[in-house]
């Protein structure tokens, strides 16, 4: 049991910890109204700092230099990914692409044409967005319904994605649609990428409860693609997509925003029955189941290193941290209400602790619960994969797609 | 980066869950509940003695294999996971820390090559009644050299040849050292809800003793001696809560009801989902204990109590969601689910309850994010 880098992981290290101090932005010297995520601004600097990574080999250093990579390892990658979190500079603007997407895009295309958009995606210049979730098709991620049809070397593609992110600033997306509905679910899918500024793709932003719109509803009316944007085989998206989930499995997840010290000072600056919050032995209760499961995810992430450090593909411990860090954040938002008491219902940027932080992730919170998989989902995949049990009885799996009973 | 056992360990490990699978399967903890035979413990624990085990992680210079803690965290977990009713953890992790923390350089000499050899059984007897322990509640007294007092439950206190004991003297409560075999012990058998690991009422008459550290610090070094046996015994609960899910597993596979295995319903599922994320919390901050303690690190104090909390809940969890998978079956006394949840609640008792320590966890964040604003400002 250690947590130290052995020499040669050690110095690579040094190396990129001292070139991040050397070359990062200062996100902090923007005005406070740029400061945000999907702000232009903000955006632009984050675009020239993964164009700078890009040109000294520090984005996507795992992958081939071929498709933009530094031909490193995996390791390193998750090194470089450690410091740049500690260092404060790493957004997530192009993460879906860079994670997800392309990943697949690479292992089911090798044509010419789709290989050119990846290593402007790696510079940033490009950023990708995934468009598979749709009004009747969340959780049940293969009953997707947008279509496509074939006309000569063409394909035509009319229907609607949903819950989006980044759709309205993104330059590329990744599509699923159904190519033939006289298959069963599964296999009547066909995954391409597309042009987002495209005629015919409309982007509708979504007003979130927590009054944030960075998610979209996107319209495909008569939008006409070439043959040559299909990813992978004509009814074989299914594999795509599995491709991209096992992506996001795999990328060491970072967890950033507010933590256990944060609801601890606040706890520690609000008065309670005698002295702070902090000497109210239930709240104490609370902080320390609490902290044992985000310290967790921490810790796990660190088993997760020692895998890609020994060369191993990572275990299934990584499965648990979503579910913990949704669960967690919901619940500790919640406690930062309850222990300030009425004062908790304040947001007013002016008034409230951390200008209203706690109230803003307590209102954003629901949706970690939903988006990158339901809870139910991600204890689905618990019980199955890593458990071994049973999938549930499927009343729609051998049936033809388009005779599968559906409601509202 | 290593946050995992090595080859080595593993290795040890595996050996280890051979070696008790064939000595100690569940029959033998079970026997224990139907009254523990006396030749026959003594026997079990004499095979586990002749493994070494005892003095895994004693330094070699007082007898021991000097192995190292995360050695011992592997046997712990192994031992958890078979419910072995032997006094281990009074006599390594409770009597040998405790000579290891508080003991003169004459006393571990004298005594821990015995621990180390099995010859000699330890525990700790503290409690004397209901309620955490306070200075205010400790009555057994030191005179001179000589203990009166009455101490219960003290776990192990059957097998053990020998106790530390908690007791008032003119400088406030300090650690003493006690031979149980000599004149002016009564030991009495108490009925506890593990009786795997039984538990005895200890009366103290005028027994002479010899003080483990200051009198007066025993209260603190108790504190240090608990964070030790706290991130052994957090393996030990880790292995049990393991095991629980997977008897849950294997009878949800097993188990048929409106025609297909109970384990493809949701409600089943998930909560073995549920049981699964908290072993993987509960084996996260217990692999960051014993990180903490083989590194003799500053983070001891923080990573014992959250590996404890959190094996704690873990095994809580694991154990009474075994009983539920099971259903009618799980509630007898013919299955072996029980044995589990008793050893469960035994465990997380032991070495005071959560209230004691998500205290003291609470109290180690604070510390720590003082200690970070300081550094901080520093900065």
């Amino acid at each position: 049991m250690n947590f130290e880098d052995n020499p040669q992981e050690a110095t690579y290290r040094a190396t990129v910890r001292s070139w991040i101090t050397a070359n990062a932005p200062d996100f902090g010297a923007l005005p406070v109204e740029e400061r945000r995520l999907w702000h232009p601004a903000h955006k632009e600097m984050a675009r020239q700092w993964q164009a700078k990574k890009s040109d000294a080999g520090y984005a996507c250093i795992s992958w081939p230099k071929e498709r933009g990579g530094a031909g490193g390892t995996a390791i390193e990658e998750a090194i470089f990914s450690q410091e740049e979190q500690r260092a404060g500079v790493q957004h997530h603007y192009f993460a879906t692409g860079l994670k997800m997407l392309l990943p697949a895009l690479m292992e089911h295309n090798k044509d010419e044409l789709s290989m050119a958009l990846v290593p402007p995606a790696v510079r940033g210049d490009a950023i990708w967005c995934q468009l598979f979730s749709e009004p009747s098709s969340g959780s049940d991620s293969a009953g997707v319904r947008t279509q496509a049809i074939r006309e000569g070397e063409y394909w035509r593609i009319n229907g609607q994605k949903v819950w989006n992110s980044g759709a309205q600033m993104a330059d590329y997306g990744m599509l699923v649609t159904r190519t033939d509905p006289s298959l069963p679910k599964h296999k009547g899918l066909t995954v391409f990428w597309i042009d987002m500024k495209a005629p015919g793709v409309e982007v509708r932003p979504i007003k979130m409860m927590s009054g944030d719109d960075e998610f979209n509803e996107v319209f495909f009316t008569d939008l006409v693609i070439p043959d040559s944007q299909r990813v992978g085989e004509i009814n074989g998206g299914w594999a795509v997509i599995i491709s991209t989930l096992m992506n996001e499995r795999a990328a060491v997840g970072s967890i950033t925003g507010i933590n256990w010290r944060d609801i601890l000072k606040l706890a520690r600056e609000t008065p309670g029955d005698a002295g702070s919050v902090l000497d109210d032995p239930a709240f104490c209760d609370w902080l320390a189941d609490y902290y044992t499961e985000v310290e967790a995810i921490r810790l796990l992430s660190f088993r997760t290193l020692t895998s890609l450090s020994r060369g191993e593909a990572p275990g299934p411990e990584s499965s648990a941290g979503k579910l913990l860090w949704a669960n967690g954040t919901q619940a500790m938002t919640n406690m930062a209400l309850d222990l300030q008491d009425r004062f908790g219902m304040i947001d007013d940027p002016e008034v409230a602790h951390r200008h209203g932080a706690f109230q803003h992730r307590f209102l954003w919170s629901p949706g970690l619960r939903l988006g990158g998989g339901t809870d139910e989902i991600m204890k689905n995949i618990i019980a199955e994969r890593v458990l071994g049990l049973p999938g549930d009885v499927r009343v729609d799996k051998n049936v033809p797609f388009r005779d599968i009973p559906s409601g509202r | 980066m290593n946050f995992d056992y090595t080859d080595d360990q593993k290795a040890l490990k595996d050996e280890a869950r051979r070696f008790l699978a064939a000595v100690s399967p569940l029959t033998v903890a079970r026997a224990a509940l139907d009254g523990a035979d006396h030749e026959v413990m003594a026997a079990l624990w004499n095979r586990i003695a002749e493994q070494g085990w005892c003095g895994a992680a004693i330094p070699e210079a007082y007898g021991g294999l000097g192995l190292g803690y995360v050695e011992l965290c592997a046997l712990a977990e192994e031992l958890g996971r078979s419910l072995c009713p032997v006094p281990f953890a009074s006599s390594i992790y409770g009597f040998a820390e405790a000579l290891l923390v508080a003991g003169t350089e004459a006393q571990k000499l004298a005594l821990l090559p015995r621990v180390a050899e099995g010859s000699l059984v330890g525990t700790l007897a503290l409690s004397e009644g209901p309620g955490t322990l306070t200075a205010d509640r400790i009555k057994a007294r030191v005179v001179g050299d000589k203990l009166s007092g009455v101490k219960l439950p003290v776990t192990d206190g059957g097998a053990a040849n020998q106790a530390v004991v908690l007791a008032q003297s003119e400088t406030g409560p300090g650690l003493y050292l006690v031979d149980l075999t000599g004149a002016g012990v009564t030991r009495e058998a108490l009925s506890t809800i593990d009786p795997s690991r039984g538990g005895m009422r200890i009366t103290f008459d005028t027994v002479t003793v010899e003080a483990l550290g200051a009198p007066g610090e025993g209260l603190a070094l108790l504190e240090r001696i608990e964070q030790r046996a706290a991130v052994l015994i957090a393996f030990e609960q880790l292995g049990g809560a393991d095991r629980c899910l997977e008897m849950a597993r294997d009878y949800a596979l097993e188990r048929y009801a409106f025609g297909r295995p109970i384990g493809s319903y949701q409600a089943i599922k998930h909560k073995l989902a549920d049981v699964f994320i908290a072993n993987e919390v509960a084996r996260a901050n217990a692999y960051y204990g014993a990180w903490a303690l083989s590194s003799d690190a500053a983070e001891l104090p923080l990573a014992a109590a959250a590996a404890r909390v959190a094996a704690t809940n873990a095994y809580w969890l694991a154990t009474k969601e075994n009983i539920q998978t099971h259903g009618g079956i799980g509630f007898t006394w013919e299955a072996d689910c029980h044995l589990f949840y008793r050893r469960a609640r035994h465990l997380s008792l032991v070495l005071g309850g959560p209230s004691v320590w998500k205290r003291r966890l609470t109290s180690a964040l604070e510390a720590q994010v003082l200690r970070e604003d300081t550094e901080g400002e520093r900065a």
